[in-house]
């Protein structure tokens, strides 16, 4: 275990030195302490290691990150695992806005609550949120799945393309062209192995699945309404 | 961007690190606004009728001993002066708003930064650990403060564009985000006779949260106002002689953390300015929802 000190040394020098590491590095195991809300926390890591962080984070912890398994022992500020490619990133405590923003692959496992705009433009990321989410979540979201436990806030799904929402408890107003959709048996087990992939324990059986109306896709003037 | 933070402390044993606290939480933002920094801080009130006024001039070595003079002939009341590098506070018998009144007839070269009966208020250009360190905010006592770090986006960098802005005694306002409305918002509230010192838009949401609280409404009225007279980009806090409030718009793109333990409440636009408050790792920490008023409120000073 190498265990990094961020009251000792910046989080570039940090950010460097796992950069810096091998596809085959037997450095392998990460710990950070003292992040205090530092912004990018372990942004940008493209080899398969765990990284543990000791504390709240800032801005887009995990960003872009690929292959790495990273646990923040906290909350997260805005954009945690924005734009990750694959690997997974843990949040113990709660999400600020734009959790997953972007991504294309990987687990986002949030086992508190996220706020506004989680999955906003997600592009094949698998979310899957303990608590409840905050306002227009999965805005514009191209592909991959939000699985929401709890609650989630107005406007959810807005403007959707092809992502897969699951909502456990309550949902507000839906954004625009986001419908509820039939829950099959298929799609009740495909959220029981996400579910059990995230290591979220909630029984699936209660959950409504979300996506699009596709009524958006190419304007036509007949749903000018849908607009809004 | 900018950074704000308030910090209200609950119990009374704190009270005297009220200043060494704060300006750690406004060194934490140096990152979101580097090129002007202020405070408010709520402490030593004087008793009725007696006021206290904060007072900038622009020129350095400043004679506050002549304005003091001048005050004292014009209104029969000789101020107690208190000269923190380019602002100087004035304790003085007779309401705030005679003091005001007479000094923007008589002496344009001196702006009133703050008054009330406990508010001081401090800003200037520079780097928040550079203002606090000017201002001696460390050695203060108190029991709340809020503060501004500012990256301008709206108008100039000046110490009359920097936060707080005070609209009402011991009542001000700091704002991370922008207006869009301000300016027709501006000529309704002059229209309504309220008059304005610069064209920043965080100006034109203090002295309408005046205009409201003048009206009648209480804190938590005015700002719910303000959620539909307000158009744009904000999370504000309220400093008042009383407490402390805090308030999003609906959309909630402008970052805000609450934290609160048994001795204090804290806030900031990112958690970097709490991490060295004590306990803050046992504290509840979470991000104020959007179109919420938050308030605290002293149950009685001490």
């Amino acid at each position: 275990m190498t265990t990094v000190d961020l009251s000792a040394c910046s989080v570039r020098e940090l950010n460097a030195r796992l950069h810096a590491l091998a596809a085959d590095t037997n450095e392998t195991a990460w710990r950070v302490t003292e992040p205090r809300g530092a912004h990018a926390v372990a942004a940008g890591l493209t080899v398969p290691v765990s990284v543990e962080i000791d504390g709240h984070v800032g801005y887009y912890c995990g960003g872009m990150n690929q292959e790495a398994a990273l646990t923040v022992n906290g909350h997260c500020g805005t954009g945690v695992g924005e734009n990750m490619m694959s690997g997974t990133v843990r949040v113990r405590g709660n999400a600020s806005q734009c959790a997953g923003a972007s991504a294309h692959g990987g687990l986002l496992a949030i086992e508190g609550d996220a706020g506004p705009r989680c999955g906003i433009s997600m592009k094949g990321v698998d979310i899957v949120v303990r608590g409840s989410v905050g306002h227009m979540s999965a805005f514009m979201a191209q592909s991959g799945t939000l699985v929401v436990c709890g609650d989630a806030g107005e406007d959810l799904g807005d403007s959707i393309y092809e992502a897969v929402i699951y909502v456990g408890g309550a949902t507000g107003r839906l954004g625009a062209d986001c419908v509820e959709k039939d829950m099959t048996r298929a799609h009740r087990d495909r959220l029981s192995a996400l579910l059990e992939r995230a290591g979220i324990d909630a029984d699936p059986a209660g959950f409504r699945r979300f996506g699009s109306a596709r009524r958006l896709y190419h304007f036509h003037v007949d749903n000018a309404d849908a607009y809004r | 961007m900018c950074g704000i933070v308030g910090l209200f402390l609950k119990n009374p044993a704190l009270r005297d690190e009220l200043g060494a606290r704060f300006a750690t939480m406004l060194a934490g933002m140096a990152d979101r606004g580097p090129d002007s920094a202020g405070l408010a801080v709520f402490h030593d009130p004087v008793s009725e009728p007696d006021c206290k006024l904060t007072l900038f001039a622009a020129r350095p070595e400043h004679d506050w001993n002549a304005v003091g003079g001048a005050l004292a002939a014009a209104l029969g009341a000789t101020p107690d002066i208190e000269v923190r590098s380019n602002h100087a506070v004035l304790r003085m018998a007779g309401t705030a708003s005679r003091a005001v009144a007479w000094l923007a007839a008589n002496r344009p070269d001196i702006r009133v930064m703050g008054y009330g009966r406990l508010i001081e208020v401090f800003k200037d250009k520079g780097l928040p650990d550079e203002i606090a360190a000017r201002f001696r905010v460390g050695e203060m006592g108190g029991t709340h403060a809020i503060g501004h770090t500012r990256m301008a986006t709206e108008s100039a960098v000046t110490t009359e564009h920097s936060h707080p802005f005070i609209a009402a005694d011991d009542v001000c306002l700091v704002h991370n985000g922008s207006l869009s409305n301000h300016n027709r918002l501006r000529l309704w509230l002059r229209r309504r006779g309220l008059d304005f010192e610069s064209d920043n838009d965080t100006e034109v949401a203090a002295r309408y949260f005046a205009h409201r609280l003048d009206e009648g409404a209480s804190l938590k009225e005015a700002m719910e106002a303000g959620l539909q007279d307000l158009d744009g980009f904000y999370t504000f806090a309220v400093g008042t002689a009383d407490g402390f409030a805090v308030l999003r718009d609906a959309f909630a793109c402008k970052p805000a953390v609450l934290a609160e333990n048994d001795d204090w409440v804290a806030m900031a636009s990112e958690f970097r300015s709490l991490a060295d408050l004590p306990g803050v790792n046992e504290a509840k920490i979470w991000e104020p929802e959007p179109s919420t008023v938050y308030m605290w409120s002293l149950e009685g000073r001490s």
